[in-house]
């Protein structure tokens, strides 16, 4: 019985609602990260977690330490104020990360 | 710089690190090409999230744009009502999958309820716009599963290759430097005690033979 959860403001995450996600809503970044750091917990039930950009920015630590973990995947996604690039800034990290070089970016 | 080890100079010694010069250069190799695959698996992966990521926040926009437009038009009482009580529920199956020895996991999910009836609400106090914004964010969702499956293999295989490269570099710049002048500096000092022993006995036997003459002269 696992799902999927959403945790961002109100108005960006109330859509996930209506197709069935976990949704959360948060006012404040701290709050946001208390409610992630419930859903990500061991056995909880909640493989993948959606954040928005916002708040998913607020709480770098708890986002690595999860990284290294199989589940839960803890994703970002735009919220209404359209995407901050934080996704694609992830991935850009990740590669250099990996390679020593975004080499990546160019194709 | 590479330091000499402190061991004894024995010939123990001495095939004992050269079994581990041995096991260094085979496991500096395994790993150099386990770390060039992941590198090439991570290049496809890395190119794959980019792509769902482009596609992901694009739709995502656009059902945020649906979204606002149908609260402009419907109290957000309203909007809230018609969302809250979803007829369809998404499970998730996560099994896990292995890239070069890294667990990188695999969701599956399913829907309950049909696609036709993903309105959980009746069509007397909303609007046509909310009907847009809710399927439209129906239909993305298989994108958004599989960018959640991609970029934590992503996550998982950069840290992964991080440590491999970690060990690769240590072998290669540490390990086998290391052993090697260990070697070399154990071979010298053995090669120079056998020198040593040969010019004693060179030695003892020129005593040996000059009290031999003296006693014949006598």
């Amino acid at each position: 019985m696992n799902k999927i959860a959403c945790v961002g403001d109100r108005d960006s995450v109330r859509g996930f609602m209506a197709i069935g996600f976990e949704v959360r809503t948060a006012d404040t970044a701290a709050e946001a990260e208390k409610i992630v750091k419930q859903l990500a917990a061991p056995d909880s039930g909640y493989p993948i977690i959606f954040v928005t950009e916002e708040y998913y920015n607020a709480m770098p630590q708890l986002i690595s330490a999860f990284e290294e973990k199989a589940v839960p995947a803890i994703i970002s996604i735009p919220g209404k104020n359209g995407s901050m690039g934080t996704g694609f800034a992830a991935i850009k990290a990740l590669t250099e990360k990996a390679i020593g070089a975004d080499i990546a970016l160019n194709t | 710089m590479a330091t000499i080890m402190k061991v004894n100079p024995t010939r123990m010694e001495l095939s004992k690190l050269k079994k581990r010069l041995a096991t260094a250069r085979r496991g500096h190799k395994l790993l150099k090409d386990k770390r060039d695959e992941m590198v090439k698996q991570f290049l496809e992966l890395v190119r794959k999230n980019r792509e769902l990521r482009a596609v992901v926040e694009a739709n995502l926009k656009d059902v945020q744009t649906s979204f606002s437009v149908a609260s402009a038009t419907m109290s957000p009482q309203a909007v809230e009502e018609a969302l809250i009580c979803p007829k369809q529920s998404i499970e998730l199956e996560t099994s896990t999958r292995n890239i070069m020895s890294v667990n990188v996991p695999k969701f599956d999910y399913s829907m309950t309820g049909k696609d036709s009836d993903i309105y959980a609400y009746g069509f007397v106090t909303t609007t046509a716009e909310l009907d847009v914004a809710v399927s439209a964010l129906s239909n993305i969702v298989s994108q958004l599963v599989e960018l959640a499956e991609t970029e934590k293999s992503v996550q998982l295989l950069a840290s992964e290759i991080e440590k491999t490269r970690r060990r690769v570099n240590a072998l290669e710049h540490v390990m086998i430097p290391n052993l090697e002048v260990t070697i070399k500096s154990i071979v010298m000092k053995l090669d120079e005690n056998e020198r040593g022993n040969i010019t004693r006995l060179m030695k003892v036997k020129d005593m040996m033979l000059a009290e031999a003459r003296q006693g014949e002269r006598v």
